[in-house]
């Protein structure tokens, strides 16, 4: 049996989307900026694309741009909101401690060229509360950027209040939502969203591709010079293939999410219900407040890379906030923003489910999890001093 | 893949791993904080070191270099123990990510500690400067 349960990380790719690239590759293989009929053809593939994802974001198709991913979509609306606000002496920027490194590295670079940076906090329950965004508005605010979900924990963020109320503030609002596209219904209009970005293969579209949408109105500058592609806002020759396959794979999930958002969602709740049921363990993020198909949760005494590689053993795939999975030697930002110490930040777990996962296949998880921290708390000499009482336990 | 087979062997099938009753002597490193903690025991007769074991909290590799520490001081005096260095544990296993190597260093101190709790539990004399190097600064803030 192997079970993937790390979503999160990436999707396996759509067969319709496949076979759109397939097909795009072979017999679109025009450059759209060429005026002859086969770039042409390729020019027409692309238009459909991008009216195709316009129309799923509840936006205009001028209003999307093609990038390499959700890591290049996020720089270049903060770089470009930072632009924008420093021609008008505006250096401040509001987002949240629980941001991706795409978002959070950004502004610490912005934040060494002279820009202040408010990182909020959230709840235990990780989520953002719109009422700190209206109070850490200023008057040289230029940007407000809050991620849609975090891909951590899940958690869903209240993004259409935020949204209102940088509306309301006339300040830019910018939203990471490389997690929550194709999972959870989203439209930019009716949310006030001025700025997001996608990553494709997050919904089992291709790898190297995103979008960033860009409200009419909101100005953008480029991070990178070249020709005329993407409105001279993206140079460089555009990914066709990947672009009509992200289109395909989006349009296949929103096509039947309400029935996958459902599905995915109780087979989640199967695996919290089940998990909780490890002594000492805790659910990180919001019960309800979070992605369908996010589980994360933290055991008291043992840490996640072992716990992941002894779960890949027995055919799991997972993932984990612990430092040694990271690379660093400390444990999750999100963790710890949670309220977390750091050494039960250290055994976290995240599985992320989709719609291919079965009920069968929670039930094996569970036990197999169950299985395997014992064995760990087993060895940890860290569960010893708190079962001898030593030590307190936190969780 | 990120571990040599060797590595991924001792993480998978740890030797020397449990508890010991009646340890001659008990070395306790690292910190939780920093997500790798070892314990090891060492049974000692006439200075050779008859049996070892060890419990840990940690990635693979903390496990994976706290087994094969164990068994490379099995057998041998607690003087030959003294001179196990990370370096040898992590040749042993077939190299380790440099980002991993700090858990190599915190096996060598592990053995240390549990020859250094022999010593002090049986007054033998010892050079204190023995014990003061290849300390991990990070694990102890």
């Amino acid at each position: 049996m192997y079970i993937y349960a790390d979503n999160a990380a990436t999707t396996k790719i759509n067969p319709v989307a496949m076979d759109v690239m397939n097909k795009c590759m072979t017999e679109v293989y025009g450059n759209p900026s060429s005026l002859h009929s086969a770039g042409q053809k390729a020019a027409e593939v692309m238009q459909k694309a991008r009216e195709d994802i316009a129309q799923v974001l509840g936006a205009d198709f001028r209003e999307i741009y093609f990038t390499s991913g959700g890591t290049e979509a996020d720089n270049q609306a903060i770089y470009s909101a930072a632009a924008f606000g420093e021609k008008k002496g505006k250096k401040h920027i509001i987002s949240s401690a629980i941001e991706h490194h795409a978002v959070l590295h950004t502004l610490q670079r912005l934040e060494k060229e002279g820009f202040e940076i408010t990182l909020l906090d959230v709840g235990e329950d990780g989520i953002v509360r719109p009422e700190d965004v209206r109070q850490a508005i200023r008057e040289d605010t230029a940007l407000v950027t809050i991620m849609y979900a975090n891909n951590e924990i899940g958690t869903l963020q209240p993004i259409s209040e935020i949204a209102a109320i940088c509306r309301e503030k006339k300040v830019i609002f910018h939203t990471d939502a490389v997690q929550a596209v194709g999972h959870v219904p989203i439209n930019v209009r009716e949310q006030n969203i001025d700025m997001l970005s996608l990553s494709a293969h997050k919904f089992h579209g291709p790898r190297g591709i995103g979008v960033l949408y860009v409200r009419k109105g909101v100005p953008l500058f480029n991070l990178i010079e070249g020709g005329a592609q993407e409105r001279g806002r993206r140079p460089g020759t555009e990914n066709l293939p990947a672009i009509a396959g992200m289109a395909a794979a989006l349009k296949e999930v929103v096509s039947h999410m309400a029935a996958a958002e459902e599905k995915v969602s109780s087979l989640r709740d199967i695996l919290i219900e089940g998990l909780s049921k490890i002594p000492h363990a805790r659910l990180n993020g919001d019960a309800k407040r979070r992605l369908p198909g996010n589980v994360n949760f933290c055991f008291e005494g043992i840490e996640g890379e072992s716990l992941l590689l002894l779960l890949d053993n027995k055919g799991v795939a997972a993932s984990s906030g612990s430092a040694c999975t990271s690379g660093s030697l400390d444990p999750s930002h999100v963790l710890l923003a949670l309220g977390l110490p750091h050494e039960v930040a250290h055994g976290s777990l995240r599985l992320s489910l989709s719609e291919e996962n079965t009920k069968e296949e929670m039930y094996y998880i569970i036990d197999a999890v169950r299985e395997v921290v014992e064995y760990l708390r087993d060895m940890s000499p860290v569960w010893e001093a708190l079962e001898k009482g030593e030590k307190e336990h936190v969780i | 893949m990120l571990y040599s087979e060797k590595v991924m062997d001792h993480f998978q099938h740890p030797r020397n791993l449990g508890k010991m009753e009646n340890a001659d002597g008990v070395g306790e490193v690292g910190n939780a904080k920093c997500g790798d903690i070892m314990k090891m025991y060492i049974k000692v007769d006439d200075g050779i070191i008859t049996d070892v074991k060890f419990n840990t909290f940690g990635c693979g590799s903390a496990i994976a270099t706290s087994s094969m520490a164990t068994e490379m001081i099995k057998g041998k005096s607690v003087e030959d123990a003294l001179e196990l260095s990370n370096q040898a544990v992590v040749e042993a296993l077939d190299g380790l990510p440099t980002h991993k190597i700090h858990c190599s260093v915190l096996a060598e101190e592990a053995v240390k500690a549990a020859v250094k709790d022999y010593y002090d539990r049986n007054n033998i004399s010892y050079d204190a400067a023995l014990f003061a190097e290849g300390e991990c600064p990070h694990c102890h803030e």
